[in-house]
């Protein structure tokens, strides 16, 4: 591998900060904060999230102010068949990312009829109404959510032997977030690059030009909301396996405007942007709440500074010691 | 030569009050380089929006060698084999000059529905792009992101970009417009290379080029076409002396 690349600011703390969540099970016992544990997996979920906004959102220019709603898709689909005994993760975790699917080809091929500030309307309005449906359904706990007793089962049966990865046991499950993480990071570095990302980042470009060359820009994006749409809800997936609860507010507008801001402080359009933001996010939130009951008085004027003073996030500050960092991005 | 790209019949097109084509009528041969000029405000990139897709038509039609294009979306057009060049340098900034024509090139071989493989490693894509950058004379600049490039190489990019999908034919809005004198040369020898493979329909205000460019001349003043034929007819023309190129030309 490329020496110099490797070194990079930018992939020393890629590294590190993957590293640290690799090894967080060993750290947070021996620094003597053992809730470290759930703090990190919720970061990872996030991370995932915040990867899929990224992908419509940093990549494709497509601003969505609704993203959350396919956390509560993915969620709810392992709640609801939880709720009907049904633990086999073999059938429901499939059925969300199948449900989010076509939530997401439904609501992206009305939202994205529309562009810019409109889209960001009607990707939030489209987010209000699931998340009244969730308030409304009486069966499913209405806004009190609904309990999940157990995480999902998965048993392999094969020829006479049977294996089962236990993820009632909270380091197997800490380690498949890990790993699931990990392969979304390696599947959005695939896709951008691919001839499909290349057309997203066209579109977020340029996209009359786009349309000028011949490519039907429309279904390109839709197939595009309809990916990340569905990573999302696999974050919704695991977000209810962790806490064993689901409930409306995980789908509420304000979760989607958390998300917007992960990627935003992560820097829009890098790879690793989105982990670093819903690191940096969760762990200020977590650490200022302890210490003032009104964090939020510090935590939104930073969230300002970040907007105003660091354009391209985290992944900026980092990319400021190469030869040429960004420069005006719009043109 | 006698082959007609595009027939253009009583195209009409009005903004409000304001009519801005007025009946046009249009044939442009196979392998031609037609040039439309005309006045500032009349009607030139409108007519070249309508015939690429860009505008919806008010009345006439729009035919493609056998083809109806009258009601055709943009990207369909360019399917067909259709490529323009924008008046405003409408390139991908974000992008490197590969890229750029690399997303021709993606247009023109088919679905891009592809996830896996890096476009960039991808020879079928990279051979014909750097072939429409060598065709500019762009090939060194290929790693270059486009937001650094000058102006007049950013329109050379515009061109190897149309060149990049292939076309049957390549509508160039303005090619030389903002460029200083070694610029406008340097592209009037670029299309000048072109010349015979390709069909280009040429609006451009700079007159040099066009009378040296130029196989066909249409003239347009307030969308409607006042005088059509070659170069030297439009020199002779009264009408377009009057209305245009002003006596002493």
């Amino acid at each position: 591998m490329d020496l110099k690349k490797l070194t990079s600011r930018r992939s020393v703390f890629t590294i590190f900060v993957l590293a640290l969540c690799a090894l967080m099970p060993v750290i947070a016992p021996v620094i003597g904060e053992p809730y470290f544990l759930e703090v990190f997996m919720r970061i990872m979920i996030w991370a995932i999230a915040a990867i899929s906004l990224n992908l419509i959102l940093g990549y494709g220019g497509m601003v969505s102010f609704g993203h959350a709603l396919f956390l509560g898709v993915g969620g709810y689909t392992v709640g609801i068949f939880a709720y009907y005994d049904i633990f086999n993760g073999f059938i429901t975790w499939p059925l969300a990312l199948l449900f989010s699917a076509i939530i997401g080809l439904i609501i992206g091929a009305i939202c994205l009829r529309t562009r810019g500030l409109y889209f960001i309307m009607i990707t939030l309005a489209f987010a209000q109404m699931i998340y009244y449906l969730g308030v409304s359904v009486e069966e499913y706990g209405s806004d009190d959510g609904l309990i999940i007793y157990g995480r999902s089962e998965f048993i392999f049966d094969f020829a006479g032997v049977s294996w089962e990865l236990d993820i009632g046991n909270q380091m197997v499950f800490y380690y498949l977030v890990f790993v699931i993480l990990l392969a979304c990071l390696y599947f959005t570095h695939r896709l951008i690059n691919s001839r499909f990302g290349m057309v997203i980042r066209g579109v977020k470009s340029n996209e009359s030009r786009m349309q000028a060359i011949g490519f039907n820009t429309y279904r390109y994006k839709l197939a595009c909301f309809v990916i990340a749409g569905v990573m999302c809800s696999l974050a919704g997936v695991l977000s209810a396996n962790a806490e064993k609860f689901v409930s409306p507010d995980m789908m509420y507008w304000t979760k989607s405007g958390e998300l917007i801001f992960m990627v935003v402080l992560g820097g829009m359009g890098s790879l690793f942007g989105p982990v670093a933001g819903a690191l940096v996010f969760l762990m200020l939130s977590e650490i200022l709440s302890n210490l003032w009951e009104n964090w939020n008085l510090i935590f939104g004027p930073f969230l300002v500074l970040v907007v105003l003073y660091a354009r391209y996030g985290i992944d900026g500050l980092l990319e400021r010691s190469g030869p040429k960092a960004k420069e005006s991005a719009n043109d | 030569m006698t082959e007609v790209m595009v027939t253009v019949n009583g195209l009409s097109k009005s903004f409000g009050g304001i009519t801005a084509t007025d009946n046009v009528n249009l044939e442009i041969l196979k392998g031609e380089i037609h040039a439309i000029i005309g006045p500032n405000g009349a009607g030139k990139t409108t007519l070249i929006s309508q015939l690429t897709g860009g505008l919806k038509v008010d009345k006439g039609s729009i035919r493609f060698q056998n083809t109806d294009i009258t009601n055709l979306p943009p990207y369909a057009r360019s399917r067909l084999g259709l490529a323009r060049s924008f008046q405003i340098t409408s390139v991908f900034h974000d992008l490197s000059v590969l890229n750029n024509a690399s997303l021709a090139v993606q247009a023109h071989i088919g679905h891009s529905y592809r996830f896996w493989k890096p476009a960039e490693k991808d020879p079928e894509i990279t051979v014909p792009a750097m072939e429409a950058l060598a065709r500019v004379g762009l090939e060194a600049r290929a790693h270059t992101l486009t937001r650094s490039l000058s102006h007049g190489e950013r329109r050379q990019l515009e061109i190897a970009m149309a060149l990049a999908t292939k076309p049957k034919i390549l509508f160039l809005d303005e090619p030389m417009a903002g460029m200083g004198v070694d610029e406008s040369a340097r592209m009037v020898e670029i299309l000048r290379t072109l010349r015979g493979e390709n069909t280009i329909l040429l609006i451009e205000h700079d007159m040099d080029a066009v009378f040296a460019l130029a196989d066909r001349i249409t003239v347009l003043v307030y969308g409607r076409v006042i005088a059509s034929g070659s170069p030297e007819e439009i020199r002779a023309d009264a009408e377009v002396r009057r209305a245009y190129l002003g006596d002493e030309s």
